[in-house]
Formats: C-alpha cells, structure tokens, sequence
C-alpha cells in the first residue's frame, strides 16, 4: 500500500460531507466518512484496499463478495457501509496470509479448490461460515428432519455452497477441500 | 518434476486474497472510475445526445460521448481477430443493444455511476434482425471460417448414401447463445504517464491485446505497455479488445491521470460476444452392423455481416470417426447482435453436442451399444486429411471409460429404470479437440543474486501456468520447484501465443523447455564444456551480470508436424443422471471422463481444468442459454440469476482421468493442451442419459423441464 | 444508483416519521432487493431510514398459542427458529429454499414480502415496463415470458412475487402488522397484503405510503405434514417455475389436505381455498381435481404454458410425498 502515500490528493475513505462509520475489519478499527451509497464491498475494496473481497455481479448472484459480518457470512455487495457502524467484518485477508494460511485456504490450495482464483475468498469464507451454521444446527433445503440436527453430508454442504458460483467449476475441488476440513473439526 | 501434482504455486496468495487483479491494482495510485452506459436499442442511430446534466454533476472529470471522443482507428474485420481494432464512441450509429454511447469519469465508482444515468440520449430505432430461426432462410455458405479452416469438406456422396442406408439418422439440432462469463469482469486500469501507456488489463491476449489497443489508439505499440500477472477466468472472453479497455485508456490519456472502468455484471452480457446460436443438421447411413457409410453435418449460425465470427463447429465431424461419404458445411446468418466469440470449447462443444447426440440415436436404432458404436468407427487415418492421427487414444478412452463407470449396468431398455420417483438412465460420447500451436517465446534467465526467473508473456488464467512453467524449468534445470520464479503476462515479457485455444499452457512449456535448454548450453559452453551440477553457483560464478536465454516454437503452419500428422486430443464421458418422473427436474448424479491430451506436467492442475470443462458441457446440456428478445434485440435474461449456470447443488463427484500418455508428434515435451478437452462431448454424454433415462429425445439445447414434460409418463 | 441521505432509526415510531417527513423516503432493511434496485435506478429513494435497529428481530409467542415474528427478523433466524421448525416446518422449507444462505442472512422478514418481481423486463431500464413505468407498455407480453404469471395477471402486467417465504404464509393464514405514518397500527391478512397487478402493477401491495411492518403473526400450529416443493431450473440458488406449500393430516397412507399454496404463478402467492376442501375426511386427496380447481381461468402464454402440467405434476409429487409420512 505504500503507493498510495506518495499519490497526494484524495483520501480514500474520507469523502467531503461523508457519513461516519465505524468499521472493524480484520480486528483493526477504521473511522470511514463515506458517500452513503457506498456499499460495503466498495468500501473495502476501493476505500481500505482490501481487495481480496471480490465483486462478481454487484447484485448478490454470485457470492464472490461474501464477508463475515458479526459472525455471519453476507453478499457486501447488497448493504450499504453507512449500515454497519460498530459491526465486525472479517474478510479473507483477515482469515490467514500466504505464510500461515487458515486450515479452509491450505486445504483449497490443497485440492486446487480454484482455478483463476477470483470466486475463492467468497468460497473460502462461505466455506468456513456453512460449517459453522451446520454445527449451530440452521437447517437448509436438504435437511431431513426439520426438528433433527443436520449431518454435515456431503448435499448438505453443497447446498449451502450454492451462493458461491465458480464458472471455472472447481465445484468437486471445493466441496473436498471444505470435507477434508470438516473433518479434522470433528 | 514434470508430471508431479504439485500444488499452485500462486494458490497462497489466490487464497488470501493477495493476488491483486487488474481493478485492483495499486501500482497507479488512486485512480478515477469510468462508468460505461449503453444504448437502449440495438440498431439504429442516436438522435440526440446531451452531457451537461452528466458534466454538473458532483465530482465528474469527463464525459466522452461520440461527439468528443478522440479519433480512433477503424473497425476493420482481420482474419486474426484477436489484435483487431475496436473504436469506441466512433460515430452516432448503433449496431447492437448496449453499445457504449458515453463514458463517464468521476472520483468516485458512485458518482460515475449516477452521472452516467444523466446523460440524456434519444435515439431513432431502425428495424433489426434478432432471431435466427425466422432469418434462417437467408443463410449464407462460409468458404472459410475460423482459424482459417475451409467452410466445406466433401467426401463421396452423402446423398447417396443417405438414400441407400440402410440405417439412418437426419436430425436437426439447435444450440443457443452461450456467453463466457467469467467470474471477474472485463475490467482495465489504464495509466498514462510522459506519453507512455500502461493498462492493467484483465486479458488472456497480452501482445495482440496490446497490439489492438495500440491500433484502436492510433499509437505506436512500442508506447503501450499491457500487465495481466491475475486474470480471473477469461473462457474466450478476454481474448479480445472490449470497450472497457479502450474507454478507461482514451479517457486516461484525456485527463493525463489513471481511469480505471470495469463491466458491470449485465454489460459482460451485452460487450463481450456471444457463442452464436446454431441450427445443425446431422446425417449419418450405416450398415446394419454399425459401419458409418456417411456422415453429413451442415451448421447454420448467427453472425454479424460487419465482423463475423464462424465457429468451427463441424469441424468435429471431421476426424472422429471413418466413413467413406462425407460432408460437412458451415453457413451463418447475419443478426444485428454483438459480434460472436470464442466461448470456452469453440466449435466443438456445439458441435459434438449434435453430433454425440445423433451418434447415440444412430445407435438405438441400429440396437448397438454406443460404445460398441464407435469403437467400431475408429480410424488411426484422418478420414479428411489422410495423415496419421497422432496420439488417437480414442479406443482406450472408450474401454477405461465403460470400466470405470460401470458400463455394462447401463439400462439397455430406455426409461426402464426407475428409483423412487427418479428415472435412471446413463449416456456416454466421445471427445475430439483439435491441438493447435501458436508462435511462441519464453524466456530463462539467472539474476547475479542467483534467483531463476521464468518469463512469458502468456497469462494464467486458471489454467495453472505459473506453476506448470516453474515445475518445466525446474526439470530441465536440475532445480527444485521453489528454486523457480515465474513471471508472466507482461506485454515486457517474450511473446506467447496467448491463453486461448487451451494451448498456452502447453506451447509455453514446450518454449521454456527449449529455453533452458539453451542456458544450460551456454552455462556449459562458458564453463568449457564441464558439466556442473551446481548450475546456479556455476552462472553467478560465470556471469556475475547474469545470464538469459530464449526459446521458441514456430506456429503450427510452419511446424512439419501439423503437415505430417493430424493433431488433436481425445477422451471421453460417462454420465448418470436421474429424472423426477413428475416435474422433469434432471439431477447429474455421476460422470466419468477418460482423456487423453499427451503429456500432463501437472495432473492436478489439469485434472481440474479437465473437470471445469467436464462441468461445462454438462451446462450446456441442461443449464446454459442466453436469449435475444426477437423484437427488441436485447439480451433478456442477461444476468447471473436468470442466465443459469450451474451451482454447487448441481454437482456431484466427478472422475476426471487422464491417461498416461506422451504424444512424440506433438512437441518435444509431449504435451498438448487440456484446456478444453473436458468440455467436448460432455454435454452429448448428458444429452444422452437423459434419453436413456425417458425415452425422449429433446433436440433444441438446453434440455429443460418444460421440454421434458410433455414426454413424460403419467407418475 | 442516484444520491440519498441516511439515517438510522431507533424505534418504529421514529422511523415512520422519519419516512413521513421526506418525500421519497424509503426504509431499508436487509437491502438485499433494494440496493440492486437502486443500482439501476429502478428504485430512486431520496432518503433511506435503516431498521435494522429498531429491537424488532425477535419471534415471540402470542397469547393464543401463535407466533408474532419481528419484521426484522433475518430468514435465517426465523427458518432455524426451533418453534418454526417444530410447528410451521412448511415456513421453514419455505424460506430455506429460496436465495442462498448468506443472502438469508441479511434478507428480512418484512423486505422478504415487499421484495419486487424478477421480471427480466422490470430490471432492463430499456425495455417498457407498466410495473417500473406505468403507461409504457409490458414488454413481457409478446416477449419472454418463460416464468411470468399463469394466473390473476392482466394485460398490464403479467409478472409473477417471488417469495417462497410468503407462499408458505399465505398457506398459514398470516397476518401482516404494520405501523401507518402517524403512529397508528393495523393487521393485515397476507390474502389481502399482495395485490393482483390489475391497471397498476406498479402498486403491489396494500400498504400505505410509509408504512411499516412490524411484524407477522401466525395462528397457533395446526400440525400435520409440512412440505414446500419448489421446482426450479437448477437445484438452488434459483427462483420457483412453480412451488407448492402444502400442510396436510395423512393417515393410514390417505392424504387430508388442510392447506394448499402455490407460488410461481401469479403476482401474489395463490391460494383456492375450496380446492382444499375438495376431498372429505378419510378420502385420499387427489392432484388432479385439485389442480383444476386451482388453475381455473388460468391464462399462460406460449412461453409458459408449461406450468399447467408442472402445477399438476408438482401437486402430485408433493401429494406422494406426504402420503409415505403418517400424522397422528
Ligand atoms: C440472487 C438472489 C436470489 C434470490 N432468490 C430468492 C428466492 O429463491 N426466493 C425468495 O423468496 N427470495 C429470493 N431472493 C430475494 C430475497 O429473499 C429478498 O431480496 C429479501 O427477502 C428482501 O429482504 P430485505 O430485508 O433484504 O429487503 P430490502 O431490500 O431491505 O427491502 C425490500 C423492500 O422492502 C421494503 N421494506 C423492508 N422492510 C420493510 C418493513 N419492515 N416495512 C415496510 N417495508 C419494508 C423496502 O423499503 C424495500 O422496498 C433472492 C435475492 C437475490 C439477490
Ligand atoms: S410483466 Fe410486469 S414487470 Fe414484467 S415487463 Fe410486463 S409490466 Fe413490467
Ligand atoms: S458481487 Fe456480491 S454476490 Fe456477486
Ligand atoms: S476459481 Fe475461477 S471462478 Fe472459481
């Protein structure tokens, strides 16, 4: 980021007649004054240069913007940043770097649970959030029983993956990394 | 090293979210947003056009209408389309829905945004032709057609044999519009400083790339500098100059400060080009005993009078299979739509999706296993070329294939298996993709520090590049795998042909190999001819400057090769699917592919490549069509919610097998490229199951519920 | 996406006043129907009041042994409700098998009814819309009309709601809550919230301008079977060609329909509430004669004309599925 200090001129985040927002990302605070439109993905990624969180569709179709806000996964692309004052937003960066890499990144590179790379982060974090939502015991549209726990199955898992689109189709890679992880949980 | 499923070498920084794609380069500085906004209607002109609510409003540097945009080189229609000119803004004429008619510049992504909408433009609509059925009849015989292939090959008389049989199949299949979409949108930071151009550009071409961009600009190409070092998927569609690279770098060179301009998700629909909708026609004769005494396959598709694009789509019944009458012939049909492009397994994907389907009809009449069927059709003689197939595998693929998959369970009976209230039916196809070779440099050097530095300027697309070039220079150098540093897709770096085509993984590799064979010779040379086995100590020893070397392959009209051999790769697929005897829901329950695409340098990374594409074909099976509103021009389902691709939940485990393989006539290395492979005759293998599973044949792809219904039985 | 001003309510009074003071105003809750809209200027609010935090994210029991559901209440909150799954799984079924879970996350109760129409047309600024800009025309009549409506559209309108969350309400007898502009409360049945699109398809549902929704009530649990079967062009993350929420006593292998809704077909969920009652007690309830009554008047175009038999057929297999359960 060192770049950006040596271009003067516009501060990014700091926009004339700005809203203040308070973000938490990655456990670092950052005060944002911020044109209310600014969705929360923008505001990542063209405001704190965390560009690991990706824009596929900018219409919540495909996922590759999934973020864990307060715990939970979110398409960023369809909330606005002025609406998460106070909120914990963890994005990949926040998850793990190329030298410790989280358990869920190590096993995608692993199975090559991508290919050009540009859905992964969305994967990843949706990947580690369906685990957790699995174990909270949130049913979804294959679970048998309503009022029984849902398994960590393999349709389970694929089914609360299918808000992340991957068009180079790393789709069989992804559910084994995501199983080789769910795994070594239990 | 070669052959060794190492993982990524840039999976770490991929999976962190490190890797840094071309919106979200850095190296610029802060940069402006353009925002595109594109025209309501498909054909016609603009009447009016007024910029001055766009210019007030807050925040907005530029707004580049026709009517101030820089003069540009013209369109022009070249053979090699990937370096073409692509003017934007050039004129008040429109010529498909969503042409660019401004570009608006502001500080901000959400100013640019709103001020685009302000731009008032009215237009006069003329009457267009968007639908290929009701023009079909003015459809046009194509001499030659892509990569410069003849539009028409005849062997014998079809008719004849058509009329004799015994056994025939005259079936016509259409295909749909199909686009690329890759998972990041076209997108370009253009930076131009002291008269210099520099795009971070998302593209699989980088030397035509830059050449186009240079032309479109009237530039010298020496002044333009391209970087592609992340690429999120391109699958045909980054293979061309679009608007948003000619915009962001007109508009960069106005405002002397970066511009950065990405498509939103519904522009990838409307800017880059589409695979074009097919009407195929398949004839096959055969005798009672499943010999091929013709083949006919005639292909008519959309085109665009001013820049067409002919797909190769017969082409895969050119070599696949012997039969001694032959003809295959390619027509097009001029829509005032976007013009078409390479989509993800061009030509053969909708071309084997008719002819595997109509392989398989063939077959149930003649009460032949399709496996059977083909097997008896294998030729090791290009029936067209009369050259040796090199590396036909095809006989192999077929037999691992059926045994791996468990063939012989296979109902024999179609809609004769039934689960609950699933219909069970397994379908199979064989694969053919032509290899190609493109004029191809890389380059090894030794830095005085000693570091290996591999260079192309082919980017990595998913196609696993960074790594297959390091574990290739690893190999012919002696060197461990992290002893390498890759570099790639820099306009800076010796040319490749580029990612497309599925070949530049392969022809790069062949490159880099020739290349550090040739430093090792000139490390040795220096060295007096003593061998060293501390390679690295011995150059920094040697060559305190540090020393490089290059290699090449020549493209594959001046590669005896090509003359001598037809060279294609092979493989193919197995599927089973289940049918909800109520609703016509198809599930892919299982598919097993067997290829066979020479030398693998890295069966993980093509092992995925070859299941992508897997997923691909079964796409165009049951998923994937986009559709133009006959009246209006438009793309109507052109977003990712209502252009259905598949998700998660759509696939199961999928066998992807490569064999062991090595193809001497292909290259020294062996290799040729997998790329596509997967994608070619998956769809049919679908296509086929399902006919297995109900007994109804559904020839106009995608094979949907609402075109099984009326088929199925009473639950 | 045009300029707005922000600002984030406490309570509910506080933030119908805010949406009374502007003109133009707009509450936005999970934003995940709005901020796609407002992309494309389909939707130009001027001022948005936030609702998120206005303490309404709570199910609570009601007196009479139902539910009362806050209007903020996430679809995932309310889908893995332990209550909801125990004693209206068809709500459950319902919501789980639309959007994707993170969407789920962020989609609200109350944003999930008032969500718009897919409609292609709706979302392409280009093409004449009567929903998106009264008096220009449907495009969809005469063009792609692949999912639009089968039944109750009109020749203004012809797109179809595309909540599954509400067809499983429609099947529960719902009741809307709402908070009008000057403080004052009514209840709304969900039969009555959606309107058919009539002359003014771009007027969707009974609220009044600046009206909020607090919350939806359900009555106490009626027990049975609860299915939601909703077919789609591929296995999720997909809107309904056709979704059938059906609540139904099943003995000794015989299926009582109690509740029956469809969605997929029209501009609001579609509930005939006679075919319900069509079979007696103890006969074993048939698709077919249901599906008549149902798809009476029904008007498909070429493009969708489908859905007859998907209706048919969809009915029967959710029918065939509740008949291998047993309800005491
Ligand atoms: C890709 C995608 C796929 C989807 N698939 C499905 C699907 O399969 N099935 C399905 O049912 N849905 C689907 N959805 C829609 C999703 O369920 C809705 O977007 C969501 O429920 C809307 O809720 P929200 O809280 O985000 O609403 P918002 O976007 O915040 O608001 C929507 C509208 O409701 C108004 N509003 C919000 N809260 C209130 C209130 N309390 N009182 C009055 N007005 C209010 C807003 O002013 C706005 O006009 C999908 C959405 C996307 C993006
Ligand atoms: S069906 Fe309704 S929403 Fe769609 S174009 Fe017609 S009027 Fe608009
Ligand atoms: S970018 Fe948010 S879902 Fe696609
Ligand atoms: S890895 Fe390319 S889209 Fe998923």
């Amino acid at each position: 980021m060192s770049s950006i200090a040596t271009h003067p001129g516009r501060q990014p985040g700091r926009q004339p007649g700005g809203v203040p927002t308070r973000l938490r990302v990655n456990n670092r605070d950052h005060v944002l004054e911020l044109d209310p439109r600014t969705t929360l993905l923008d505001a990542l990624r063209e405001h704190l240069h965390l560009t690991g969180t990706k824009k596929g569709c900018d219409q919540g179709q495909c996922g590759a913007c999934t973020v864990i806000v307060n715990g939970r996964r979110a398409n960023s692309c369809l909330t606005l940043a002025v609406m998460h004052d106070g909120d914990d937003i963890t994005t990949v960066e926040g998850l793990g770097t190329p030298e410790a890499l989280h358990p869920m990144q190590k096993a995608f590179v692993e199975h090559d649970g991508f290919q050009c790379g540009y859905c992964t982060p969305g994967q990843i974090l949706s990947a580690v959030c369906v685990l957790g939502e699995i174990e909270a015991g949130i049913p979804s549209h294959v679970t048998g029983a309503l009022t029984a726990a849902p398994t960590c199955s393999d349709a389970e898992i694929r089914e609360r993956m299918s808000g992340n689109i991957c068009r180079c189709a790393a789709y069989p890679n992804i559910i084994a990394a995501i199983r080789e992880v769910a795994g070594g949980r239990s | 090293m070669i052959g060794a499923a190492i993982s990524r070498i840039d999976g770490p920084l991929k999976v962190a979210g490190r890797a840094a794609y071309s919106y979200e380069r850095q190296d610029a500085g802060p940069a402006l947003y353009g925002f595109i906004r594109g025209a309501a209607i498909a054909k016609g002109r603009i009447t009016l056009i007024d910029a001055r609510d766009a210019e007030a409003a807050p925040g907005v540097t530029l707004v580049l209408t026709h009517l101030n945009a820089p003069p540009q080189a013209p369109l022009v229609a070249k053979p090699t389309i990937f370096d073409r000119p692509n003017p934007q803004l050039a004129g008040d004429g429109i010529s498909y829905y969503g042409q660019p008619v401004a570009l608006v510049v502001a500080e901000t992504f959400e100013q640019a945004r709103a001020a685009a909408a302000l731009v008032r433009v009215e237009y006069e609509r003329e009457p267009g032709a968007y639908d290929l059925a009701a023009h079909a009849d003015r459809a046009e015989p194509q001499e030659t057609i892509s990569l410069g292939l003849p539009g028409e090959t005849r062997f014998g008389d079809i008719d004849r044999a058509m009329a004799e049989g015994p056994v025939t199949v005259d079936e016509t299949y259409t295909t749909p519009y199909h686009l690329s979409q890759p998972m990041e949108p076209h997108a370009c930071l253009a930076d131009w400083r002291d008269g210099r151009l520099t795009v971070y550009l998302s593209t699989q071409m980088v030397a035509p790339g830059r050449a186009a961009l240079a032309e479109t600009l009237l530039l010298d190409e020496d002044r333009v500098t391209v970087d592609a070092a992340y690429v999120g998927g391109g699958f045909g569609s980054k293979l061309y100059l679009h608007a948003e690279a000619v915009l962001a770098a007109l508009a960069a060179r106005a405002l002397g400060r970066p511009v950065k301009v990405v498509l939103t998700r519904r522009q990838v629909f409307t800017l880059t080009g589409q695979r074009p909708a097919t009407i195929q026609r398949v004839r096959l004769s055969a005798t009672p005993d499943g010999r091929l005494t013709g083949l006919g396959h005639d292909v008519n598709m959309q085109s665009v009078a001013t820049l067409p694009w002919i797909e190769q789509t017969a082409t895969v019944s050119r070599s696949l299979y012997a039969a001694p009458n032959r003809l295959t012939r390619h027509y097009t049909t001029d829509l005032d739509l976007t013009p078409g492009e390479a989509v993800r397994g061009p030509g053969e994907l909708p071309g084997l999706l008719a002819l595997e389907t109509a392989m398989d009809e063939l077959a149930h009449r003649l009460g032949i296993d399709p496996v059977e069927l083909r097997l008896r059709n294998d030729t090791d003689i290009d029936p067209e070329l009369g050259v040796p197939l090199n590396g036909r595998r095809l006989a192999d693929c077929l037999r691992e294939g059926a045994r791996r998959f468990g063939w012989e369970r296979r109902p024999a009976e179609p809609a004769s298996r039934r689960e609950g209230s699933w219909l069970i039916g397994y379908g199979m196809a064989s694969a053919i993709r032509a290899h190609f070779q493109g004029a191809t440099e890389a380059s090894v050097r030794i830095a005085p520090d000693g570091r290996v530095v591999v260079r192309s300027d082919t980017p990595d697309i998913g196609t696993g590049t960074y790594t297959i070039a390091a574990q290739v220079a690893a190999e012919a150098l002696g060197l461990p795998v992290e002893a390498v540093t890759v570099e790639l897709a820099s306009s800076t770096y010796p040319k490749g042909g580029g990612a497309g085509g599925s070949y530049g993984a392969a022809n790069t590799a062949v490159a880099i190999h020739r290349a550090c064979r040739a430093l090792r010779e000139r490390i040795a040379q220096a060295a007096g001819g003593v061998p060293s086995n501390d390679l690295v100590g011995t150059a920094r020893r040697l060559f305190p400057e540090g020393v490089e070397a290059t290699g090449a392959i020549v493209g594959q009209a001046e590669d005896p090769n090509f003359r001598n051999y037809s060279q294609n790769t092979y493989g193919t697929s197995f599927a089973e699917v289940a049918v909800d005897v109520h609703t016509g829901e198809v599930r892919l329950r299982r598919m097993t592919g067997v290829f066979a695409a020479g030398r693998i340098v890295n069966p993980k990374t093509a092992r995925s490549q070859i299941m992508g594409g897997m997923i691909w074909g079964v796409s165009s099976a049951l998923h994937e069509a986009a559709h133009v509103d006959p009246r209006y021009g438009s793309w109507v389902n052109g977003d990712l919610a209502e252009y259905v691709v598949p998700v998660h939940a759509d696939i199961p485990e999928i066998e992807a097998i490569l064999l062991d393989d090595h193809d001497e006539h292909a290259n020294d290395l062996g290799m040729k490229g997998v790329g596509e492979l997967g994608v070619c005759g998956t769809g049919a293998a679908v296509s086929n199951a399902v006919f297995n599973a109900t007994g109804i044949r559904v020839r106009d792809f995608p094979i949907t519920l609402a075109k099984l219904l009326p088929g199925l039985p009473a639950p | 996406m045009r300029a707005f001003t922000y600002e984030r309510a406490e309570t509910a009074a506080e933030a119908v006043a805010a949406v009374a003071r502007t003109p133009g105003a707009r509450f936005i809750a999970g934003g995940t129907n709005l901020l796609d809209l407002m992309k494309l200027e389909i939707e130009t609010p001027t001022h948005l009041v936030d609702v998120n935090r206005l303490g309404l994210d709570h199910v609570e029991e009601t007196g009479d042994g139902g539910l009362r559901i806050g209007a903020l209440v996430r679809n995932t909150d309310l889908a893995a409700d332990p209550r909801v799954r125990r004693d209206y799984g068809v709500l459950s079924r319902a919501i789980v098998a639309g959007a994707s879970g993170q969407l789920r996350n962020r989609a609200t109760t109350g944003g999930n009814l008032m969500q718009r129409t897919r409609c292609p047309y709706f979302y392409d600024t280009a093409m004449p819309c009567n929903k998106r800009e009264p008096g220009t025309g449907c495009a969809a009549l005469g063009g792609l009309s692949h999912n639009h409506a089968i039944l109750g559209s009109s020749e203004a309108c012809i797109a179809t709601h595309p909540s599954d969350m509400a067809v499983a309400l429609r099947a529960l007898d719902a009741t809307v809550e709402t908070m009008a502009p000057d403080g004052s409360g009514r209840s709304i049945a969900i039969a009555d919230f959606h309107r058919l699109p009539g002359d003014t398809p771009h007027i969707e549902t009974v609220l009044g301008p600046g009206e909020l929704i607090t919350a939806v009530t359900l009555p106490p649990p009626r027990g049975g079977i609860h299915l939601y079967r909703k077919v789609r062009e591929r296995a999720s993350y997909a809107f309904a060609n056709v979704a059938v929420a059906l609540v139904a006593k099943v003995r000794s292998g015989r299926v009582v329909v109690d509740r029956l809704a469809f969605g997929g077909l029209a501009h609001k969920p579609w509930r005939v509430e006679a075919a319900e009652r069509l079979f007696a007690e103890g006969e074993d309830a048939a698709a077919d004669p249901i599906a008549d009554l149902v798809l009476a008047g029904a008007r498909p175009t070429e493009h969708n004309a489908y859905k007859l038999p998907l209706v048919r057929r969809t009915l029967a297999a959710t029918l065939d599925t509740a008949r291998q359960g047993e309800t005491s």
